[in-house]
């Protein structure tokens, strides 16, 4: 099954970029570490999955560009064709002149109606060239206009025109001390229209991947292509081909299906967090040994102490003692800096996967008592080794990781709100104040239901 | 990819505009190697087809033929635009484009805004309706002029309100310049507050100039430059005071480089849309992001850096000295002092080759010495466009919304009520056909609103904080 990705905005055509980059590069890099025969399944499963197969050139994403300006997509576009391994379809864009000067109102109550048929068009052309589509993957940014505010208008025309397909949402969070002074405001809104169409939010911080870069890739100057290329990395490590429990011998098909079936089983429970280990620069790679072991105890740990990295990782959180005398139900002696999960999947790739032990990741002190803790953990494999990683291990995580971020930007934008800055410039629009608080009652339920793990 | 157009009016405008094409040109012909008649290029300029005679058809791509700038050129006396058009940049406008009387508005705001504005209304707006017209998508209009005079203020204020009628959806951005206090137009109080009113009322962004700042920075360049420091030579077509002619055969005018200065602003300001970066930040982004209320539209600017050193060199060290300059309150285009007055809102539009690790290191820096607005404590607008200005390997324009424009509006509150407790000179005003005095009480009373409005906002300074309470959910 196949996955059209769509990309909105500066921030989301520039990630897609890279994302498609990733993917290439690891399916024709020669570091697979297994026999000819793997390779070329996985091979075949990538390409199903994300390219279309045009006669005797180079694979075609399956992808549909939207931005409203053209600078972004133009430059995108030619990135793609020039990198000689992989194009864009030269058709599937859609720009406009003006921008939506990170206005959220404008993109999604102007540009939105306004272009909802061109837009649409395009995707059900993408749509149709799959042969069977497995659901819609969008990339946008939550602090500008477009990505924003068109992106939660559009995936709402996704849920419209296809209402049984999966759709997961990337959404990148926003630095915390500004890339954009609204960027609160079109946070709120974003996700609470988001929450109401979409079936997953995967989250991915600025200031997160920022540190990355320094701390662990050692970049020095590190520029917006560094991030997004960490992000690509990340994004790669969950959605290239894997063997799932239930996909036998064969490369599993519905990589979207099955990320939702085991990940969200709960509609308010959508915000899904992602964790990649090792991370390291390109030329330390030769020279690094990790054992299974050691991968497994710390992203473990990373899950439980809410670590965003594999260093500086708080070792001192413990889960929970669960004794018999404790009543399954909300258990109030729950150390503070816990992280509890609702469901987890570890996806693992490289050499000896089979005999990884990840009893761990099994003990029902990390979970909320829900579901059987065989149901909520779920681990997907494949011996092939992804973009030059001997070993690799991700972690998608439905569980408290996103909790602080999310309060976060939210009593910002309430703090805004109260004092009604800006707010003009959303109401000449057509977003009125009862509409700010909806958005904010959304979500402050979503928090308090995240909390209440 | 959108369009602006400029509208200069009155001696002031117009030589500030001229400062801003020479430029303009100069910074895409060094950027458009092939002479191709680019996006970037249209924004600015129309690529006419000259062989039919100067009316040609415009040609939307491949070479450039002659360039024409979208522009406005309006004075009530000759002398000024004459000379632009015996200049060397007599190619890039035309006749059409030009509005011009023979006797000037004698300082009189009135003159200006009532009686010539009143004549040319039409002419105006037919010469506005053609511009349009060539534009794909017209997104800002830029208009030039000064405070104190009669043309610039009462023409020019004019017109702001003609645009906001006929193109109620395009930006308006003024690059107004205030009279200094020893101006030696007795009535420039008078002009720059009736100019206010119009401002406060009918302009999305101002960005407020003093000659006295120009004047300082200009000041500041010479001494650099002649103080020859050991072994730091300056190059010269990167100064931000310089024109294009690198070649000095003729003897500079005494405005030019100050005038260069505005006209490098308005070049930054508008660089980020059209040219490609990896964080594009678009007019109607600025418009968006530090406008928090309607009426605090004044926008205080500083451009960093003044000039370049040869050495190629970029140590981070420079960066951030840049980054910390443009705080100063020696490189703000009015005398005021940002750094201790509070921030509702700060934009930082960087060009060249710096990078989002930069700007972020910078501003954790620099946001512990500054004071934001309680509901705006990380209010920063950032954009990263990546080509550099003319001679330099990177620069830096920070917009900043604060009450450090305050001052400089109670100066001239203060020298109006001076004139006109004492009646002095009204007569010249009020025997203009539309002019009357509440004209003027209406003026001042809107200065002293828009005062009070930054009175209440400084009041918050410093506070305590006590932040809203949330919403309760109920479990």
């Amino acid at each position: 099954m196949s996955i059209v990705t769509v990309q909105l905005g500066q921030c989301g055509n520039q990630i897609g970029r890279e994302v498609f980059n990733a993917i290439c590069s690891d399916v024709h890099g020669m570091h697979g570490l297994c026999s000819k025969k793997e390779n070329e399944s996985y091979h075949d499963a990538c390409k199903e999955r994300f390219f279309s197969e045009e006669e005797a050139e180079v694979p075609v994403a399956r992808a549909v560009l939207i931005d409203m300006e053209p600078k972004v997509i133009s430059q995108t576009l030619s990135i793609a064709a020039r990198s000689g391994c992989w194009r864009y379809d030269d058709r599937s864009h859609f720009s406009q002149k003006q921008g939506s000067g990170n206005n959220w109102a404008n993109g999604y109550s102007v540009h939105g109606p306004r272009h909802r048929e061109v837009i649409m068009n395009l995707v059900q052309t993408e749509a149709e060239k799959c042969d069977r589509l497995g659901g819609f993957f969008t990339i946008m940014s939550m602090a500008g206009g477009t990505g924003s505010g068109l992106g939660a208008f559009v995936t709402q025309c996704l849920r419209d025109a296809f209402p049984t397909s999966f759709i997961l949402n990337h959404v990148i969070w926003p630095y915390g001390t500004g890339e954009v002074i609204v960027q609160n405001y079109n946070s709120v809104l974003t996700l609470s229209h988001l929450y109401q169409s979409s079936d997953a939010l995967l989250v991915h911080e600025n200031d997160v991947i920022h540190k990355i870069c320094a701390q662990l890739m050692n970049i020095k100057q590190i520029s917006f292509r560094d991030v997004n290329q960490v992000i690509a990395h990340q994004l790669g490590s969950v959605f290239q081909p894997t063997y799932t429990a239930g996909s036998g011998s064969h490369y599993s098909r519905n990589p979207l299906g099955d990320l939702m079936e085991t990940l969200v089983p709960h509609p308010e429970f959508k915000m899904l967090g992602l964790r990649n280990i090792p991370q390291m620069p390109e030329n330390s790679l030769a020279y690094s040994t990790f054992s299974w072991p050691g991968l497994i105890k710390h992203l473990r740990q990373m899950l439980i102490a809410n670590a965003k990295m594999e260093e500086g990782i708080d070792w001192q959180v413990r889960p929970p003692r669960l004794d018999s005398s404790t009543p399954p139900s909300h258990s109030t002696n729950k150390p503070l800096h816990f992280n509890t999960s609702i469901a987890n999947l570890v996806i693992l790739r490289g050499k000896d996967t089979h005999s990884v032990d990840l009893g761990s990741f099994q003990d029902p002190s990390l979970y909320t008592s829900w579901l059987n803790p065989q149901d909520a953990f779920n681990a997907w494999k494949t011996p092939r080794a992804f973009n030059k990683y001997e070993k690799s291990a991700s972690l998608v995580s439905n569980s408290q990781f996103l909790l602080k971020p999310l309060d976060s930007v939210v009593g910002k934008a309430w703090n805004m709100f109260a004092s009604k800055a800006y707010i003009h410039q959303y109401t000449k629009f057509g977003i009125e104040e009862e509409d700010f608080l909806d958005s904010f009652t959304a979500l402050e339920q979503v928090i308090s239901s995240y909390t209440s793990l | 990819m959108t369009q602006s157009v400029v509208v200069q009016v009155g001696q002031c405008g117009n030589q500030v505009g001229c400062r801003f094409w020479d430029l303009a040109l100069r910074e895409h012909a060094a950027v458009n190697k092939k002479g191709i008649y680019d996006e970037a290029l249209s924004s600015f300029f129309r690529n006419i087809d000259t062989r039919s005679g100067d009316d040609g058809p415009d040609i939307y791509k491949g070479k450039i033929c002659s360039l024409k700038a979208r522009a406005l050129l309006i004075d009530m006396e000759e002398g000024v635009v004459n000379e632009i058009l015996q200049g060397p940049l007599r190619d890039v406008f035309d006749s059409k484009q030009l509005i011009t009387d023979v006797s000037g508005s004698g300082n009189n705001w009135a003159v200006g805004h009532k009686l010539y504005g009143c004549q040319y209304r039409e002419n105006i707006v037919e010469k506005l309706r053609k511009t349009a017209e060539h534009c794909d998508c017209l997104q800002c209009f830029f208009i030039i002029h000064s405070m104190g005079g009669g043309t610039g203020s009462g023409l020019g204020t004019f017109v702001l309100n003609l645009l906001e009628d006929e193109f109620p959806e395009v930006y308006r951005f003024v690059t107004a310049v205030y009279p200094s206090g020893e101006d030696d137009v007795i009535t420039s109080p008078y002009n720059s507050v009736l100019a206010m009113k119009e401002l406060n009322e009918h302009a999305d962004c101002v960005l407020p100039i003093e000659n006295e700042s120009l004047f300082d920075i200009v000041n500041k360049i010479h001494q650099m430059i002649n103080s020859g420091k050991l072994g730091s030579i300056v190059k010269q077509n990167s100064l931000v005071t310089s024109s294009a002619s690198s070649a000095k055969t003729v003897q500079e005018k005494p405005f030019d480089a100050m005038n260069n200065i505005v006209a490098n602003l308005l070049l930054n300001l508008t660089s980020s849309a059209r040219f490609e970066g990896s964080l594009n930040m678009d007019l109607n982004e600025i418009s968006m992001n530090l406008v928090p209320f309607p009426r605090l539209h004044y926008l205080v600017s500083s451009l960093t850096p003044l000039y370049t050193l040869a050495d190629v060199n970029v140590p981070s060290r420079r960066l951030d000295q840049m980054f910390s300059d443009a705080f100063s309150r020696d490189h703000q285009l009015i005398q005021a002092d940002p750094k201790h007055s509070l921030y509702l809102a700060c934009a930082l539009l960087v060009r060249g080759n710096v990078q989002v690790s930069d700007l972020r290191r910078n501003i954790e820096r620099l946001k512990p010495s500054l004071h934001f607005v309680s509901w705006n404590q990380e209010g920063w607008k950032t954009g990263l466009c990546s080509v550099p200005p003319v001679g330099h390997s990177h620069s830096l324009l920070a917009l900043a919304n604060n009450t450090c424009v305050k001052p400089t509006f109670i100066e001239l509150k203060d020298r109006f009520m001076k004139l006109y407790k004492k009646k002095a000179h009204l007569h010249h005003y009020l025997h203009i056909d539309g002019m009357e005095q509440s004209c003027f009480s209406e003026a001042i009373s809107s200065l002293s609103d828009l005062i009070e409005e930054y009175n209440e906002l400084d009041a918050t300074k410093g506070g305590p904080r006590t932040d809203p309470s949330r919403l309760k959910i109920a479990v």
